[in-house]
């Protein structure tokens, strides 16, 4: 059997809602996330995204099913696995250096060392110069970038995103996925990250799981081959449109179901 | 920068005009004849009374006095109240079991409580040091519990998949992130501290700002009792200062609207 960095083996989630009485938000999802790979799951909003990322991730507990890190069953949080959320969630009393320590300092690493892990990262980001601003003084796609090395300084089995640039304006996010892009070839991190955009879905992934409306499943699993660097450019291509289209038919189709569910 | 200087200004101004329109109604009202000088003295009777209490020592005596009572008895219930609210605000359990005591005892009036200390702690400073605590505790430990309760849980969740374990959240998140709003609750506190005070040593003290006001009511010496409620005022607005440029020490990250 091949081993996996990250997989979840029958992932349900259900919870309690006062009105509407038990709501399934998960059912029965399983994926696979092998080292080095750059993984998305697209979905229709409120398909129950974030409820398994969360999973993943050990903020949340599934009702049932399985979470496992390298074939070893994980529960709660942990710095293995790293989070990068969409509100980038820095320390505001904090500098730019000093968020980016937080993980190393939780380690008990020696000062001397965290300083220089942490200026590693800050440049992989473009943040040279910032290492002292407060969070407050940049703007939203700074204060990604920060999360981001803050997140990978850390070194974790496997970076997940949860929709981290849904915040940012067209032209910024444009920008921080090319600059992801190159992190993943750079670093070889293996990430798996969650959108509702498929042009990111299919600019980004290596692979795209698409979920069903709630509640949420796997509906589809979809290589991504497109040749070269991935980059803007790479939006036009001939590769990148036909798997686009495919999504895009895939998720009308989600949605011309959940019309005719009300 | 020029603007925000000029706006800064004007707020001075305002807060002088505001201080200016009482002292001037008090001098209308006093010098006019238009209420006995027994009742209310003249501003210029009452500076003088200050300069008096100055000369003879008991201005800075009852002020030390009283503000070491409010800063001791303020103190312990800081000390208790915030491990106590933090503790609140993190676990369902442990609130369980504090909460509906201190909702409970948090209306008790405190002058109800007076009598009972005296009989058990008699009328030295630790009576004076309880009474104030009381007073402040319990309304304390809820302004904590809430404060923390408050912080973004985005914060914690990012620092447990950063790796913190559950003290090190405490310490270093939810504590820095509570710590504004944490200022402002204790900046609040002991200024209900001086309510207590006063309470305090309106009924069994030697000195303090407290006593001074009610032994001058059985002399009819109004303007020492405006002298007292000067003082306390001043005092207060001295504190409140401190606190607000503490806190702009300890959290200077930290946004207001009011700095905008």
């Amino acid at each position: 059997m091949e081993q996996y960095r990250l997989q979840a083996i029958d992932l349900t989630k259900v919870y309690e809602d006062g009105k509407k009485g038990l709501v399934t938000a998960i059912d029965r999802v399983n994926l696979e996330v092998k080292d080095g790979e750059f993984v998305m799951i697209v979905g229709p909003s409120g398909c129950g995204k974030t409820t398994l990322i969360n999973i993943l991730g050990g903020l949340n507990t599934a009702t049932s099913g399985e979470v496992l890190l390298d074939g070893k069953p994980v529960q709660g949080p942990g710095a293995d696995r790293g989070m990068v959320f969409q509100g980038y969630s820095l320390f505001p009393w904090l500098t730019v250096q000093k968020n980016v320590e937080f993980g190393l300092k939780m380690k008990k690493m020696p000062k001397a060392q965290r300083a220089e892990q942490a200026k590693k990262f800050i440049d992989l980001v473009g943040l040279t110069g910032f290492e002292n601003a407060l969070p407050k003084q940049l703007s939203g796609g700074m204060k990604q970038r920060v999360a981001i090395a803050r997140t990978l300084a850390n070194e974790p089995e496997i970076l997940l995103m949860d929709e981290p640039f849904g915040a940012l304006d067209a032209q910024t996010r444009v920008v921080m996925q090319e600059l992801l892009a190159d992190i993943s070839k750079k670093t070889k991190t293996t990430i798996l990250f969650i959108t509702h955009d498929i042009d990111e879905a299919v600019l980004l992934g290596d692979r795209i799981y698409v979920m069903s409306r709630r509640p949420g499943t796997i509906r589809e699993v979809l290589d991504v081959n497109i040749p070269g660097v991935r980059s803007h450019e790479s939006l036009v291509l001939p590769e990148f449109l036909a798997t686009k289209k495919k999504i895009m038919d895939m998720l009308w189709q989600e949605s011309m179901d959940a019309a005719m569910d009300q | 920068m020029k603007n925000k200087r000029r706006y800064i200004n004007v707020e001075h101004l305002l807060s002088f005009i505001c201080f200016a329109l009482i002292i001037g109604l008090w001098c209308v009202l006093s010098f006019g004849g238009m209420v006995s000088e027994l009742f209310l003295p003249s501003p210029v009777a009452v500076a003088k009374r200050i300069v008096e209490l100055y000369k003879d020592g008991s201005l800075w005596a009852n002020c030390f006095e009283s503000t070491a009572r409010v800063v001791v008895g303020w103190f312990w219930s800081v000390v208790v109240a915030l491990p106590c609210g933090m503790l609140m605000a993190n676990s369902r359990k442990f609130s369980a079991f504090i909460q509906p005591i201190i909702e409970f005892a948090r209306y008790l009036p405190v002058v109800a409580l007076v009598p009972l200390t005296l009989l058990y702690l008699g009328i030295d400073e630790t009576q004076k040091y309880t009474i104030i605590f009381l007073g402040t505790f319990f309304q304390l430990v809820l302004m904590v519990c809430d404060t923390v309760s408050g912080v973004d849980a985005n914060l914690i969740n990012a620092a447990k998949t950063l790796g913190a374990g559950k003290w090190q959240v405490y310490k270093e998140v939810i504590f820095p992130a509570a710590l504004p709003g944490l200022m402002d609750d204790f900046r609040l506190t002991i200024g209900w501290a001086w309510t207590y005070l006063v309470v305090a040593e309106m009924v069994a003290a030697q000195n303090g700002l407290g006593y001074m006001i009610l032994r001058s009511q059985r002399y009819l010496a109004t303007d020492t009792i405006f002298a007292g409620l000067i003082l306390i005022g001043l005092i207060g607005l001295i504190t409140d200062f401190l606190f607000r440029l503490l806190t702009r020490i300890v959290a200077p990250w930290h946004e207001r609207l009011t700095d905008k």
